[in-house]
């Protein structure tokens, strides 16, 4: 039996054939196509077929497949985004096989960041999910002649529900259809109280691979006939190249060498033998003059910014903030700063390219496949159809690969070797062409008025964008200001920057909860009673109680010798706070970080276990910008480009961690994978200020800063 | 230097014909096609790269093939046995010590030596073994976590 049914629900016409041709590629079953409904969805719709942007299929054997354009990284989708479809479909979580990452088969998306996926790209698969579990409903109804009412569904298995012997499974459900449904994102979906799959904690689903070194990252991929190359890269940024000798590696066995503009590669069965060919490579560079440095970099920023955008404006700060200073109330200014970051993911970029029947196909790891697809193309000279982007597991991202560079040097030389190539940045590579997060400045001026209450907020922010800037408390006359606009600012960097987990946010919040503490210390105010007094926002107030409370926060006006802090921040519509204990080494300025809480309100939580790793992960992470991270440079010239030098959190570091998760079920899901890494920088911060009285302007919060703040 | 090199690897043994001076992160991963040996940074900084030698923990991109002649090498995947995972990879499931899993292996590996000789590590001990094995994700507690549920379980086996 073969049928084609289509409904309609408000589809453009122009795409009716796509869509047909589409459903007939993926051959017989069920197929479940969403459209998208938010605005942002929308924004990012593109492509073939063009309005859609999530489905999943139900084969003929019964297996269900979920097509996503996002990829796993760590951050766990792999598992939420099957949870999600688990729950809505009725059927066993291990029933569902995630096909993520692949521009041939999956929607088209934007990429993975920003925690969107869950919030984003849940809803509409949460959609397809439904919507394919009433198609079979419905024909479960036909074929065992019972209403749909009386029908129940448990695991995949359609049962009358006072006859259970009376049942169908999904597979003979879908067998010999050929069903294709469009579905928009308003379907009714399962209520909180009904879930079985989601709001469990649920162990990874990728988890078995990755313990048995089964699971597949870029570098693991092999062809036959592969060759590894080693790309020449220059010793700066900005460098030119005077000459260039290919010879000897040229007169090597074995080797390959490619010589195409820019682009000059040694290749080899052997990587080993590819990087003793670039070895021999003789060539010879002019460098630019550097402009500025790691210790230059703030105030050349501050000379050199455009006067700024403001993005927020409340009453006039100037005028209160002049007549505070007349009345001889204390204005507070202060300036903060923060260096370049590094991603450092411990799977450095890394691709494989081959030709296939006259296509490019480009096994990346990557956080944008779809926008390596369009690179590559534009970078060949081709159609976009010519390419195909696949992404195995990412060895980590956290906003760094959203470049893409290997992957279309990867293509490049496959297209000009006609071979299979593997591109593995090594980790000097992959310290100097990382998109960094970008070195910042924030100025505060602000004030209190008599009875404790902020007067007056004004806030500029140069280079780190306004994430996470929000004034969050309460002063009647407020300013936030920004120059460069972040991603306008790319000319005043030496190298590439870009997104880093939360851009901007962790910058930003470090400059806002360090200026509220120094004011609640000299109003001689707790901390905590200080920001409530201060917010009308209920969720962060509830954050901030939930905190302090799972901490055992004991009020009191800083510096009290404790060494405890408190800080809080909103990102990706997720109010996160933290209260962190330290203990700092006068003697060497070495800062301990003894515990974090997080208490974290997320909306409706789908996977409370992976969203407890992920606050961990964030809080163990933050450590670094907070403590050691700061890339060190001399205009183009990266100066740390080995883990020697560029020191990232270790198992000694390890703090005690907790992590609250306040319920909030009617906010929908929101981000997760970025929240608690924001407050880090203000709750050590002012928990150094807690132990010690010494105030830090500067991240990360080095021993020899520290010191130096001691006065030692 | 072209030689024959025999070791045993994952208890069977091997014998290959090739450059002994090839780092044994190379070999295992293109010639022998074991790519759950990771590499991370190729300078002995990172750990992903770890295997076990004669059940020590070794960065296998600071080996030469020559100094694991007649060795016993186990990879990650040479732990599984008779499709059982390890007592150890059983413990990195249970108590979700991975995220993106590039890490992961290394980790294992440097633990699974860690037990090898001290079968009832203390925390602190733990910590020490595990110090140069670097994860950006953040699973550390965990990893210390899983460690300890191991070695309860007898995670020296
Ligand atoms: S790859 Fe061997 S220690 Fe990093
Ligand atoms: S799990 Fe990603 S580096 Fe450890």
């Amino acid at each position: 039996m073969t049928r084609l049914v289509e409904v309609e629900a408000d589809a453009p016409s122009a795409s009716e054939v796509d869509r047909r041709t589409f459903c007939k590629l993926l051959g017989g079953g069920i197929v479940v196509l969403v459209t998208g409904g938010s605005s942002e969805l929308s924004a990012q719709q593109r492509g073939y077929p063009e309005d859609l942007n999530a489905y999943l299929r139900i084969a003929e054997d019964g297996r269900v497949t979920v097509f996503s354009g996002k990829i796993e990284m760590g951050q766990g989708v792999h598992t939420s985004l099957a949870q999600m479809a688990a729950e809505e479909l009725g059927v066993e979580l291990d029933a569902i096989t995630m096909v993520m990452g692949d521009t041939d088969l999956c929607p088209w998306d934007a990429g993975t960041w920003g925690s969107l996926t869950t919030r984003m790209f849940g809803p509409a698969l949460r959609a397809a999910a439904a919507e394919a579990r009433a198609v079979l409903l419905n024909l479960a109804a036909e074929r065992l002649g019972v209403a749909r009412e009386h029908l129940v569904v448990s695991r995949g298995v359609v049962a009358v529900r006072d006859d259970a012997a009376r049942k169908v499974s999904y597979g003979a459900l879908a067998r010999g259809q050929q069903i294709a449904r469009l579905v928009d994102h308003k379907a009714v979906l399962k209520a909180v109280q009904d879930f079985e799959v989601m709001g469990r904690p649920t162990k990874r689903l990728d988890a078995g691979d990755k313990v048995t070194g089964k699971a597949q990252y870029a570098g693991d991929l092999h062809r036959p006939g592969l060759l590894h190359a080693r790309l020449l890269r220059p010793p700066v940024h900005g460098a030119t190249r005077t000459s260039l000798d290919l010879s000897r590696p040229k007169a090597m066995p074995g080797v390959v060498v490619v010589e195409d503009g820019d682009l000059v590669a040694v290749l080899h069965a052997d990587p080993e033998q590819a990087e003793a060919a670039l070895a021999a490579v003789d060539v010879r560079w002019s460098r630019p003059e550097p402009t500025f440095d790691t210790e230059s970099v703030g105030d050349y920023f501050v000379k050199n910014s455009a006067p700024g955008e403001v993005r927020v404006e409340k009453g006039d700060v100037a005028t209160v903030l002049a007549a505070s200073r007349a009345a001889g109330v204390p204005v507070f200014a202060s300036t903060f700063r923060t260096g370049y970051v590094a991603h450092v993911p411990i799977e450095p970029h890394t691709a494989m390219a081959e030709m296939l029947d006259g296509r490019v196909v480009v096994s990346a790891g990557t956080q944008t496949p779809f926008g390596a697809q369009a690179r590559i193309a534009q970078a060949l000279g081709i159609d976009e159809k010519s390419v195909r982007v696949l992404t195995p597991f990412v060895g980590g991202g956290f906003g760094g690969k959203s470049a893409v560079g290997q992957a279309i040097e990867a293509a490049r030389l496959a297209k000009l070797t006609g071979r299979p190539v593997m591109v593995a940045w090594t980790r000097a590579e992959e310290f100097f062409f990382d998109a960094f997060d970008p070195a910042a400045v924030v100025k505060i001026a602000s004030a209190l008025d008599r009875e404790g209450r902020i007067s007056a907020w004004d806030y500029h922010v140069y280079a780190a964008g306004t994430r996470a800037a929000e004034v969050l408390y309460d002063p009647p006359a407020a300013r936030v200001t920004s120059s460069p606009a972040r991603g306008a600012s790319s000319t005043l960097h030496p190298f590439a920057v870009g997104p880093w987990r939360a851009p901007g946010a962790g910058t930003n919040v470090f400059a806002r909860e360090s200026q509220v503490d120094i004011m609640a210390a000299a109003g001689k105010a707790d901390p905590l009673a200080f920001r409530l007094r201060n917010t009308s926002d209920a969720r962060a107030q509830r954050v901030l109680r939930t905190a302090a409370e799972a901490f055992g926060w004991k009020p009191g006006v800083g510096p009290t010798g404790r060494g405890q802090g408190l800080a809080v921040g909103i990102d990706s519509g997720t109010y996160c706070a933290l209260a962190a204990e330290v203990v700092v080494d006068r003697a060497t300025g070495a800062i301990r970080v003894v515990r974090v809480v997080a208490a974290q309100d997320m909306g409706l939580v789908v996977n409370p276990a992976g969203a407890r790793l992920q606050i961990e992960g964030c809080i163990t992470m933050g450590l670094g910008y907070v403590l050691s991270e700061e890339l060190r440079f001399r205009g183009g010239e990266i100066l740390d480009t080995s883990l020697a030098t560029y020191t990232i959190p270790q198992f000694s570091w390890l703090p005690q961690i907790e992590a609250v998760l306040v319920k909030n079920d009617e906010l929908s899901p929101q981000g997760g994978g970025e929240p608690a890494i924001v407050p880090m920088g203000a709750v050590i911060a002012n928990a150094v200020f807690d132990a010690t009285g010494a105030r830090l302007f500067r991240l990360p919060l080095t021993p020899e800063r520290v010191k130096a703040a001691l006065g030692g | 230097m072209q030689r024959t090199i025999p070791f045993r690897l994952n208890g069977k043994p091997v014998s290959i014909e090739t450059d002994d001076q090839r780092s044994l992160l190379w070999v295992l991963r293109t010639d022998l096609a074991l790519t759950g040996t990771k590499y991370g940074c190729g300078e002995g900084l990172c750990g992903a790269c770890t295997v076990g030698v004669n059940g020590q923990a070794v960065r296998s991109c600071a080996t030469s093939l020559a100094d694991v002649r007649g060795k016993d090498v186990v990879t990650i995947e040479g732990l599984e046995r008779n499709g059982q995972l390890h007592a150890l990879q059983q413990a990195f499931v249970d108590h979700d010590a991975l995220q993106c899993g590039y890490c992961t292996p290394g980790m294992i590996m440097n633990a699974w030596a860690l037990l090898q000789r001290t079968p009832r590590p203390s925390r602190q001990q733990i910590l020490e073994a595990m110090e140069g094995n670097l994860c950006r994700c953040g699973a550390h507690r965990r990893i210390v976590a899983a460690i300890e549920t191991a070695a309860g379980q007898g995670g020296a086996a």
